[in-house]
């Protein structure tokens, strides 16, 4: 059965098994490979990507669940890698292995376009589903404060 | 038909990805099927490594030596031969490099260097890559910029030592004249390499790029999700491959029924991995691999297979009752390592005595990539990507397994999503190579997260006894350390059951303590799991071990743990276990050349309460804790302050110092010591798998947590660096003292000593 979806800003229709979680499609088939396979239950984040504005885990939703819906993955935030959010990654030096930083990424977006002043504990308690290895945490929760005060924030698309 | 691909890095298969995901985006309709490359990534005409070697560096302009390249239009491009994993090597070695060839960084392109011994060792492992290779980048860029100065000259009919290299140029200072790299590049390659006596270094006060944090070459992939990991190679016509592996170490399958798992739609074949014994090596283990034209098919498929499993010797392996007769072991005398005085005989003339017990379970690696390898067979070369510490290992053990000749196998070396030493063994490339041949296409062997909890080369599991004899004046006069743990070696040799020489100089007899009489004793330990590297190694343990022992003899004497260190380092400039028979390794290095120095030591504890107001009162409820280690040639201290309310632990503060000789990056030291403060607290707070009946108990980041957001405290991190000292390790030093300084926090804050990790069995954290 052929499911269609707005993935990045175009309308693509993939036939595939519905069962098949959204984070393997956009992997294997889409090649869109930014999005990161880290545990496949929902535990770690890597896999985050935004449906219909809102930051998921694509690693624990169908693709029968996302039918006629928008995603947003890492390679589709901006054109140029010029959003505020990856801008304040690179003030930071935020990167290490750099793995899981797309889903920390994304998920960032997500908090701020929800609260575009969080406070420390709110970005523990937004981000603390989306685990790093290396530990860049420090750098992250800088980073999103550097990004809050740069830019008015609205879902992306 | 063959696309014009001379360049077979990762970096390659990215340009090609990206033009075929423009391609695709282009588009709009039916996507299905695994082909999303434009074209093959690799040619299909006869391929040889050397070949291979050769095409490559053409495109990249003129090789100067084996890590320089320059075009002609000045763009220089510097291998990298070690694996990133995090630590900024593919910067930090280039920045080297570049800096000796005086070359402008924003024309400088970093390329991820084949498996290939020319380039030296490439075991990304034991925080040795700038140790070993500071001084060969500083030659190979030296070399280059000569070449280039002597061309120059040639061309100018000056003498050379009139011209100087700046900036991208060769400058001929009297008359202003310039020549651009990229002018010179033709004639400068065709000159003889200087010879390394004759080579001109620069001063440390000439240096432009060593010292500088300059941001890491892969930034801008990295916040786009423009990478390739080793989880994200995709070739055409590839299977995807996931792998049910024995639920024991060196179970032997008995029965495998396969109908179901094929019947699963995408899945192309289900293929029996040859069967394994001990020792394990880095051998793909036995197993069944289901193969499939998506992830999620191949992860179906596997699910639906029925396996029966006879398992063998280990499978009664229980750790914790493991860890309970290990602690009993360590109570008894040892096999002696180190030794000074009399110990036995001190110790019953001392007026008090302090001892302890301490152990660290099994400690997964957790890389946030699990593993993962893509092979194809072509041509007769066996074609590999794969996110490998050890690129040439990689090869060997392929060549091994397929009884193909070593340059019949190529191994490019993909980005690493963190490795922390899992990815040093190439089991699973291996099986990726076992696959692609066996299939005739293009295999990727992806594990899963359960995977790499249940089948890992787990950190050894370790119990430590110390004792220490205080006279009447409280100085204490004896001391003692017993360990035991399961050793590395066991791996790869089956009737050894010992702690090595190597893995006791890991914090054990280079204990810096310098008491009158002492012994450093190890035991046995059996090893029923596979035993790796992790992070510090060794050092992991007995960081912790000696760091809490040294906080509870200043507890017993009511000193601060910052003077307790002081005492114990004593007043000898040097720590020497060898002078107490200890046959001592020291990360490589000579002891002349790395000597066991007690002023740095000493040091790092004036900056750490410099930085903090450790000793000051706190409220109720609250404690600092304290500790410090040397490990891989660099000293590391931490201090960590603790909440404890209502039985939870919240880590609040930390401040670390790194003293580690010469830094190339600063900021990539520093995030390296953050990124160990954070690595230690997953170790100290919540850290370690269990086996039962010889399985591994947990699967996931649901039940083998690691630390997150919540749990990462502010952090203060001062690089103590002496840029005319030779350069340390700065990947695994941090993590040894962190444990022991979250303990110690918990003991000042709440009175409770936690002697067996992880704290979360004792406190909610």
């Amino acid at each position: 059965m052929v499911t269609r979806l707005i993935i990045n800003g175009e309308a693509v229709a993939l036939d595939l098994d519905q069962d098949m979680p959204l984070l393997w499609a956009v992997r294997d088939e889409l090649g869109l490979t930014g999005t990161k396979f880290g545990c496949g239950k929902g535990l770690c984040g890597a896999c985050t990507v935004h449906l219909d504005g809102q930051p998921v885990r694509s690693c624990k939703i169908t693709l029968a669940s996302v039918a006629g819906r928008t995603i947003t993955t890492i390679e589709g935030l901006s054109v140029d890698g010029s959003h505020p959010v990856q801008q304040a990654w690179r003030d930071h030096n935020v990167p290490q292995c750099g793995y899981c930083q797309s889903g920390q990424i994304m998920s960032a977006v997500g908090l701020l376009i929800g609260n575009p002043d969080p406070s420390d504990i709110q970005i523990d308690e937004a981000m603390r589903g989306n685990l790093c290895r290396c530990g860049t945490y420090p750098r992250i929760r800088a980073a999103i404060k550097t990004a809050a005060k740069v830019s008015q924030w609205e879902p992306s698309s | 038909m063959r696309p014009d691909m001379p360049n077979y890095n990762a970096r390659s298969q990215l340009e090609i990805q990206s033009i075929t995901r423009r391609k695709f985006l282009n588009s709009i309709g039916i996507v299905s099927g695994g082909l999303l490359l434009g074209g093959t990534v690799i040619g299909n005409e006869g391929l040889f490594a050397d070949v291979m070697l050769k095409e490559s560096a053409q495109s990249k302009g003129l090789a100067f030596n084996l890590f320089v390249h320059i075009a002609d239009n000045s763009q220089v491009t510097i291998m990298c031969h070690r694996s990133e994993m995090g630590q900024g090597i593919r910067t930090g070695l280039p920045q080297v490099v570049a800096d000796e060839l005086q070359a402008d960084w924003s024309k400088v392109r970093v390329e991820q260097a084949l498996a290939n011994p020319d380039y030296g060792d490439q075991n990304t492992d034991g925080s040795k890559s700038v140790r070993d290779f500071y001084a060969v980048m500083r030659h190979m860029g030296a070399t280059a910029r000569m070449m280039l100065e002597q061309a120059a000259a040639n061309h100018w009919q000056v003498p050379v030592g009139d011209v100087a290299a700046k900036d991208h140029a060769v400058h001929h200072q009297a008359t202003g004249r310039k020549l651009s790299f990229g002018d010179l590049a033709q004639d400068a390659a065709a000159l003889p390499t200087p010879a390394k006596e004759a080579l001109v270094l620069k001063s440390v006060e000439q240096f432009n790029l060593i010292g500088k944090s300059v941001p890491i070459v892969d930034m801008d992939d990295m916040v786009t999700g423009n990478t390739v990991y080793g989880q994200d190679v995709q070739l055409p016509n590839m299977l995807y491959a996931t792998i049910s592996r024995w639920p024991v170490v060196g179970a032997k399958l008995k029965k495998v029924v396969d109908s179901e798992a094929r019947k699963v739609r995408g899945v192309e074949d289900v293929i029996r991995m040859p069967a394994q014994s001990r020792p394990v090596k880095f051998n793909a283990q036995s197993g069944v691999a289901v193969l499939a034209s998506n992830s999620w098919a191949a992860l179906k498929g596997r699910e639906k297979l029925q396996l029966e499993w006879r398992d063998g010797g280990s499978g009664d392996h229980d750790s914790i009752e493991f860890s309970r007769e290990m602690v009993e072991k360590v109570k008894t005398k040892g096999s002696v390592a180190r030794e000074r005085g009399d110990f036995y005989k001190q110790i019953k003339r001392s007026t008090r005595s302090v001892e302890a017990v301490y152990t660290v379970p099994y400690q997964p690696h957790q890389p946030m990539e699990p593993p993962a390898a893509t092979a194809w067979f072509h041509d007769g070369i066996m074609e590999v990507w794969a996110c490998v510490q050890n690129p040439q290992s990689a090869r060997d053990e392929v060549a091994s397994l397929l009884g193909l000749a070593k340059r019949k196998v190529v191994v490019h070396v993909t980005l690493l999503g963190g490795a922390f030493g899992r990815k040093s063994k190439a089991d699973f490339v291996c099986e990726a190579a076992y696959l692609a041949h066996r299939s005739r296409r293009p295999v990727k062997v992806f594990w899963s997260r359960e995977d790499d909890i249940k089948h890992d080369y787990y950190h050894a599991i370790s119990a430590q006894y110390y004792q220490a004899g205080l006279d009447a004046d409280g100085s204490v006069n004896a001391w003692l350390q017993r360990t035991s743990f399961p050793t590395i070696a066991s791996i790869f040799t089956r009737m050894i059951w010992w702690p090595s020489a190597g893995e006791l100089s890991q914090g054990f007899v280079d204990a810096p303590i310098d008491t009158q009489h002492q012994s450093f004793e190890s035991h046995s330990a059996d090893a029923h799991v596979r035993i790796g590297w992790m992070r510090s190694v060794a050092n992991i343990h007995h960081g912790f071990g000696l760091g809490s022992f040294v906080d509870e003899v200043a507890v017993a004497k009511a000193i601060r743990v910052t003077d307790m260190w002081r005492e114990l380092l004593g007043n000898r400039s040097t720590v020497t276990p060898e002078e107490d028979g200890a046959d001592y390794k020291n990360y490589g290095e000579s002891l002349d050349r790395y000597p066991i120095e007690v002023k740095r030591f000493k040091n790092l504890i004036d900056v750490v309460e410099a930085s903090t107001d450790m000793h000051a009162n706190l409220p109720k409820g609250q404690g600092w804790g304290f500790s410090m280690h040397r490990s891989f040639a660099s000293y590391v201290a931490v201090a960590t302050r603790v909440e404890i309310a209502d039985g939870v632990v919240k880590v609040l503060d930390m401040h670390a110092a790194i003293d580690c000789g010469l830094v190339v990056n600063p900021d990539r030291v520093k995030s390296q010591i953050e990124g160990a403060m954070v690595f230690g607290l997953t170790i100290a707070l919540m850290g370690g798998i269990s086996v039962k009946q010889g399985r591994v108990e947990q699967s996931n980041f649901d039940d083998a947590p690691i630390t997150g957001m919540q749990q990462c405290p502010p952090m203060t991190v001062h690089i103590v660096s002496g840029q005319d000292e030779l350069p340390g390790g700065v990947g695994e030093p941090g993590v040894p003292p962190v444990a022991a300084s979250v303990t110690n926090a918990i003991f000042a804050a709440s009175g409770q000593r936690i002697r067996d990790l992880p704290v979360n069995q004792f406190f909610e954290v």
